[in-house]
Order: C-alpha cells, then sequence, then structure tokens
C-alpha cells in the first residue's frame, strides 16, 4: 500500500535574512578579512573625501570672478572659470553669435543616437532619420544656405566635433569592420591577404600618426587644385583605424561559431551572404557586445587627438579657452574636471546601455 | 538500375594526403527506400552520407542525386540541396531563433514563401513531430530529444525527396532515443528516401529495407536486416554484431 503525503507547512528561517542589518554583516562584516577590507576603505574615506569637499564645495568660488578665484587659490575650487569659458570650451573656435546653430546640430544627434538605441524604434525609416538628422546637423554647422552665415569645416569644434567624429566613425568603421572580418576568414587568398594586410597595418601604427599622415601627407598625393575637406580626411583617418581594430574583435566572435553551424545553414539552402546575415552574425556580434563597447568608448576619447591636425575638439578647445588667457590659465584643473564630467556621462551612458543589450541578448541563449 | 534516386559510382575520398576515406564506394539507393548505415567509428559512414549533400566533396568517382551529378558546380550542389534534407547528431537548430523562426527561416529566405503561408506549415510540421506547443521558445529552452524533433522538423519544411540521419539519438539521454526514433519511423512508413547513420539495431531491424555494415572505408556487407542480422555473410560483420549486440 502507498504511503499517504503529508504536506509540510512552510516556517519561517531561524534567522532573519532581510533588511540592513543582516545584509550589512552578511556582505561588509562576514568575515575578518571582509571586516578589515571595509573598515580600511571607510577610513580611506574619511581621509580623502573632506578635504575635497572643502576644496570643490566648502571654499569655491562660483562667480567668474577672476580676482575671487586668485584669493582662494590652494584652498578652494575656481568653478567661474567654467561660468566664464563654457563658450569656447563647449564650441571652439566657432563664432559667438553663431554658437546656438552648434548647440541645436549636436543636441539633435545625440537625441538621434539615443533614439537608434531603443528597439522600438528600429524600423525603416531610422535610415532616413539619420539621413535628415546628418544633413540638418552640417547645414546647421556649415551654413552657407538658408540665409546661414558659412562657417568653414575648421572652425568647428568642441562638443560637437566630439560627438560628431565619434558617432560618424563608429557607424561607418562598424559595417566595415564586418566586411573586413568576413574577408579575413574568406577562401579566396586575395581577399584574405588584403584584410590581413590592412589590419596589421592599421594596428602597427598609432592614431597620432595616422590622423598627421590623413591631414598633411595625403593632400601631397591629390592632383593639383583638389582638395578634400580636412574633416573628411580625419574622418576617413579615424574610421580606418578603428575598424581595424573592430574587425579583430568581430573574428574572435566568428571564431566561436561551431561549424555545425554552417553546415546546418548549407543543408537548409542558404548562401554564403544569407548565412552570415541571418545565421552567423548575429550570434557571432551578441557574444562580442562587451568589447565592441569597449571599442567604441575607446574611440569616443581618441577624438581628442585630433588636436594634431589644429581641431579643436572638446579637449582641444579646452587648451585653447585657457592657454592663451594668463588671468585664468591657473584654474585648469576645474576646467578638466568639467569636461571629465561630460566624457564620463557619455561613456558611462555608454557602458549601461552596453550591459542592457547583454540582457537582452540573453534571452536566447539559457544554456 | 535506372530508378535508383542516389548512387556512388567507385566513388573515393581522401581527408589530406594520408587518410583514405572512401574507399571505391558503390552504392544505389531506390525511391523509397530506407537505409540504415552502421560500422565502427571512423569507417567513412557519416562521410559517406555527408557526400550526398555536397558537405564533404570527393576526389575520383561520381555521386548522382535525383539524376544531377555532384561536382564542383555550385548550381547542382544547390539544386541538391532542395531535394535533400539532413538531421545532425549535435541537432545545430540556431540558438538565437525561436523554433518556429528555425523552421521558416530556410522556406522564406531561399524558397520565397510568404511570411504567413511559412509558419502554418511550420505549425504543421511541429504537429507531426508533437511539439507545436514549444514553437515560441528557444531551442536552449528544450531537452535534447525535443531539440532534436525540431530539427526533424525543420529539415522537414523543404519538403525533401531525401532525409539523411547522422547519428540522430547519439547525443542523447537514454530516455529520450525513444521520442525521436517515433518521429523516424513515422517517416519511414510516408515513402521517403531515408538513409540513416545509426547503431540502433532495433530501428534498423524495425524500418530497414537494407542495412550496410561499412569498416575501413569500404561498404562490408548490404543485406535486408532478416538476412544481415541472422545470416552475415562476412566475419568481419559478425565480428562487429557481436560486439554492439552480445551483451
Amino acid at each position: 500500500m502507498a504511503e499517504a503525503f503529508q504536506s509540510i507547512a512552510a516556517r519561517a528561517p531561524p534567522v532573519r535574512t532581510g533588511g540592513a542589518l543582516p545584509w550589512l554583516r552578511r556582505n561588509l562584516f562576514g568575515d575578518w578579512k571582509s571586516a578589515l577590507a571595509t573598515v580600511f576603505l571607510i577610513g580611506l574615506a574619511l581621509l580623502v573625501l573632506p578635504p575635497f569637499g572643502q576644496w570643490a564645495v566648502a571654499n569655491a568660488v562660483l562667480a567668474p570672478n577672476a580676482d575671487a578665484c586668485q584669493a582662494a587659490r590652494g584652498s578652494g575650487a575656481c568653478w567661474g572659470v567654467i561660468a566664464e569659458k563654457w563658450h569656447v570650451i563647449i564650441f571652439g573656435r566657432y563664432p559667438f553669435e553663431g554658437q546656438w546653430r552648434p548647440a541645436i546640430a549636436t543636441l539633435l544627434m545625440i537625441a538621434a543616437v539615443v533614439a537608434s538605441c531603443i528597439r522600438r524604434f528600429w524600423r525603416p525609416w531610422l535610415g532616413l532619420m539619420w539621413l535628415a538628422v546628418l544633413a540638418t546637423f552640417f547645414i546647421l554647422m556649415g551654413g552657407g544656405v538658408f540665409g546661414l552665415e558659412p562657417v568653414r569645416t575648421d572652425l568647428w569644434g568642441g562638443l560637437p566635433l566630439t560627438v560628431m567624429l565619434a558617432t560618424l566613425s563608429i557607424f561607418l568603421a562598424f559595417p566595415l569592420a564586418v566586411l573586413v572580418a568576413l574577408g579575413r576568414r574568406s577562401q579566396l587568398p586575395a581577399i584574405r591577404t588584403v584584410c590581413i594586410v590592412y589590419i596589421e597595418l592599421i594596428r602597427g601604427v598609432p592614431l597620432i600618426s595616422v590622423l598627421f599622415m590623413a591631414s598633411f601627407m595625403f593632400p601631397l598625393f591629390m592632383p593639383q587644385g583638389m582638395t578634400i575637406d580636412v574633416l573628411v580626411r580625419v574622418l576617413v583617418g579615424i574610421t580606418l583605424f578603428a575598424a581595424a581594430y573592430m574587425a579583430e574583435i568581430v573574428r574572435g566572435g566568428l571564431q566561436a561559431i561551431p561549424r555545425g553551424q554552417l553546415e546546418a545553414a548549407a543543408t537548409l539552402g542558404l548562401g554564403y551572404w544569407q548565412t552570415q546575415r541571418k545565421i552567423v552574425l548575429p550570434q557571432a556580434l551578441a557574444m562580442v557586445v562587451p568589447s565592441m563597447m569597449n571599442n567604441f568608448i575607446s574611440i569616443l576619447k581618441d577624438t581628442s587627438l585630433v588636436t594634431i591636425v589644429s581641431l579643436y575638439e572638446l579637449t582641444g578647445a579646452l587648451a585653447l579657452a585657457l592657454n592663451a588667457d594668463v588671468e585664468w590659465r591657473p584654474f585648469k584643473i576645474e576646467a578638466y574636471l568639467f569636461i571629465t564630467a561630460i566624457y564620463f556621462s557619455i561613456c558611462f551612458a555608454m557602458s549601461r546601455y552596453s550591459l542592457w543589450v547583454e540582457g537582452q541578448l540573453g534571452v536566447s541563449r539559457t544554456r | 538500375m535506372s530508378d535508383a534516386i542516389i548512387e556512388f559510382a567507385k566513388v573515393n575520398k581522401w581527408y589530406g594526403d594520408d587518410f583514405h576515406v572512401l574507399r571505391d564506394v558503390e552504392l544505389a539507393v531506390g525511391r523509397g527506400e530506407r537505409i540504415v548505415i552502421c560500422g565502427p567509428s571512423g569507417s567513412g559512414k557519416s562521410t559517406l552520407i555527408r557526400c550526398i549533400n555536397a558537405l564533404e566533396e570527393y576526389q575520383e568517382g561520381r555521386v548522382t542525386v535525383d539524376g544531377i551529378v555532384l561536382g564542383d558546380d555550385v548550381k547542382a550542389i544547390e539544386a541538391v540541396r532542395r531535394r535533400v534534407g539532413m538531421v545532425f547528431q549535435q541537432f545545430n537548430l540556431f540558438p538565437h531563433l525561436t523554433v518556429l523562426e528555425n523552421l521558416t527561416l530556410a522556406p522564406m529566405w531561399v524558397g520565397h514563401t510568404p511570411k504567413k503561408e511559412a509558419e502554418e506549415r511550420a505549425m504543421q510540421q511541429l504537429e507531426r513531430v508533437q511539439i507545436a506547443e514549444q514553437a515560441r521558445k528557444f531551442p536552449l529552452q528544450l531537452s535534447g530529444g525535443q531539440q532534436q524533433r525540431v530539427a526533424i522538423a525543420r529539415a522537414l519544411c523543404l519538403t525533401p525527396k531525401i532525409m539523411l540521419f547522422d547519428e540522430p539519438t547519439s547525443a542523447l539521454d537514454p530516455e529520450m532515443i525513444k521520442e525521436v526514433l517515433d518521429v523516424i519511423i513515422e517517416l519511414a512508413g510516408q515513402g521517403m528516401t531515408m538513409l540513416c547513420v545509426t547503431h540502433e539495431m532495433g530501428f534498423a531491424k524495425a524500418v530497414a529495407d537494407r542495412v550496410i555494415f561499412m569498416d575501413q572505408g569500404q561498404i562490408v556487407e548490404a543485406n535486408t536486416p532478416a538476412e544481415f542480422f541472422d545470416h552475415p555473410k562476412s566475419e568481419r560483420t559478425r565480428d562487429f554484431l557481436d560486439k554492439i549486440i552480445g551483451h
């Protein structure tokens, strides 16, 4: 005879595990090593934070008053430098009275980037929207039509230049990187060789020299009288540079795809490009999201190197704003903290977005 | 044989320069014939059936499938692959697509079937392998047996004339083998040409018209299951059968 099933009623755990105190005990003072680390870090914070607070908040000068800043020097921060110089830091050499143009153009481009990150907007019209945004951006920045004063590209600068260079070079480099990564694994020796040479050549050279060549050497090889705008040359330089690194990241993902996936696709009659597009790339790219975002973030910061060819993006514009001004030059640290905050907010948003994407992709990868 | 749908004529294949994996293989498979291929590992059984849909190329001889000679011609390979479905030991489902998307992918992109129609037909195939309720799940959320049944349904969506099974139950937990074999047996009853590499001898007895034994790249013996199991002609076959059925 079968035994009757006796149900055991649920009861509370012997020790409470929820709430703040148990959490503290478990996570910060779990054993003596953990307790020691906690005490050490709290001590360190007590040592460093109060003086920093004193400098950054209590003794700080907020007004754009050079004399007051001078007086507080050494004991308090001079945030006044930002109030005084933010026009130049954010917009570089762009003519002052026209600065609403880069402001709108940049906001528009940032909005477009944010929209492109949202899944609901991944529709065919997104491409059209980008065309419109890019056209508006360059019309606003460059002028010359619709009664807008023309502004030469070498006067473009600050945040608009940083955002534009980073966005466009990432968007252009990504498809190129995918093609180069596929090419590097091609059955055709000629294509494979070209891709390997491109990758190794670019990776063997610092970005600064790529930019230098794009800016100063390239025009020497152009026919007489023909010039390509320095901005375009620099954009192409950064794109080619970034694509080489991204291609290797993509290749890492491609190599992780089991051969069986390709065989199954072949058996079903899918051609090479269909297989890559529908089977291989979705899986390969999903695997490399963290390192890809890593690369995007470093491209954003690498755009600061265009100063070498006299384009004053955010970092360059900061130097431009302060180096020549004896009165404000001493307060570079505060200004640097200001652009640090800008860079950090963009990079942190990118890194959070990458985590979100990973989470989304995880759904199909329950292993 | 004029009614053969697959014909191997003195086929030889090498891996690299020193591994002669198929040796003078002669085989004619009739329309609707169900063949089970067995043999020790490394004997060339998988390679043999993978030559039928050009997943492997051969160096000598000729493989003809439904009147099409398989060689370097890409068009011929495409034409053959439209006629041949394949099921792998490792399932090879696409993990980033749902079960339903796995099934509709090829009909939509290769066969240019409209999405709605492709989905209807996919659901019919899923019902046929008794797994329709899992259509919206991802492959890795299913058990091995369920995944293999999805893989069978995926191959069937292209309405192949020939089905190839490459050790379809070897990667499965024992209790899942039956559910997969049941599906294959059901297919076998419907007149499709089938070649199956397997060591499930009970299955071979139940469905095969012919059992082929391979060793060292050669077809050692091919016979009806009754003859094959009860009166194996070759010493080597007897040896092999003793080893796999002996206990």
